[in-house]
């Protein structure tokens, strides 16, 4: 029989919102029973993918939207971060190490390559209306502590 | 984050207390910058004991904090990086810019 569980929650498009996200996201998924270092791979692709949409997504003054939802399934953590804010122009472009589209900033442009480096997958897909981003990551000791 | 610092030596010491994200990254670009105003060091040693999280924002403020020191020839320097920070340093290559000292 397969394990599935699944949580969603939305909340503004904030700095101070990531620590939550992140907290939110590590909380759900302790029922796999990850290791230490798992969890914190996961809390820190969650944190970089919260922060493209707080710091990329809404550029105007109004803060819209983030919905994160993460699925359980037997051994395996996704978690999908979407906004709807101005979409990425070009994902490729974006997902090199080092690309940033605001180098005054002091910004690392190493985001996402953090998120492909922490996490098993990482698909992106953007519009004019939005952006999502998908992570998994299967877990070694996974279903232990839900079947145990 | 709470921000430690000292200079024993014409070392600046540095103590990094906390998580280092985009929440807390501008507050600490600022204080970091403050304290780099003080003339009286030659090197500078960011201690990463208790630094609980960062994420590649932080990674952002470290790089800024370097290019300022660098136009001074003033060394910066990592000690007691966790695991997590230890990775990250990794794959963003930052200890090409600051060594890790033990």
């Amino acid at each position: 029989m397969k394990y599935s569980n699944f949580m969603e929650i939305t909340f503004k498009a904030l700095s101070v919102n990531e620590g939550f996200a992140r907290v939110c996201v590590a909380s759900f998924c302790v029922q796999l029973n990850p290791s230490v270092d798992e969890i914190t791979d996961i809390k820190t692709a969650v944190s970089e993918a919260v922060t493209n949409c707080v710091v990329h997504a809404y550029p105007t003054s109004v803060k819209g939207d983030v919905i994160l939802r993460c699925e359980l399934e037997d051994d395996t953590v996704s978690i999908t971060i979407t906004d709807k804010g101005v979409g990425i122009k070009d994902v490729i472009k974006a997902r090199e190490p080092f690309y940033t589209s605001k180098p005054s900033a002091e910004r690392s442009g190493m985001g996402f390559t953090v998120m492909e480096s922490f996490m098993d997958n990482v698909q992106v897909v953007s519009n004019s209306f939005g952006t999502s981003v998908t992570m998994t990551k299967k877990i070694s000791s996974g279903l232990s502590a839900v079947v145990g | 984050m709470q921000i430690k610092s000292r200079v024993h030596k014409g070392v600046l010491y540095v103590l990094l207390c906390g998580e280092l994200d985009e929440h807390t990254a501008s507050y600490t670009r600022i204080t970091l910058e403050e304290i780099f105003d003080k003339p009286d060091f030659k090197k500078v040693i960011i201690d990463l004991s208790e630094l609980d999280f960062m994420d590649s924002t932080g990674i952002g403020v470290l790089i800024g904090r370097y290019k300022k020191l660098k136009s001074k020839d003033i060394p910066i320097y990592i000690t007691n990086p966790s695991t997590h920070a230890e990775k990250i340093f990794k794959i963003t290559g930052l200890y090409d810019i600051m060594p890790k000292i033990v």
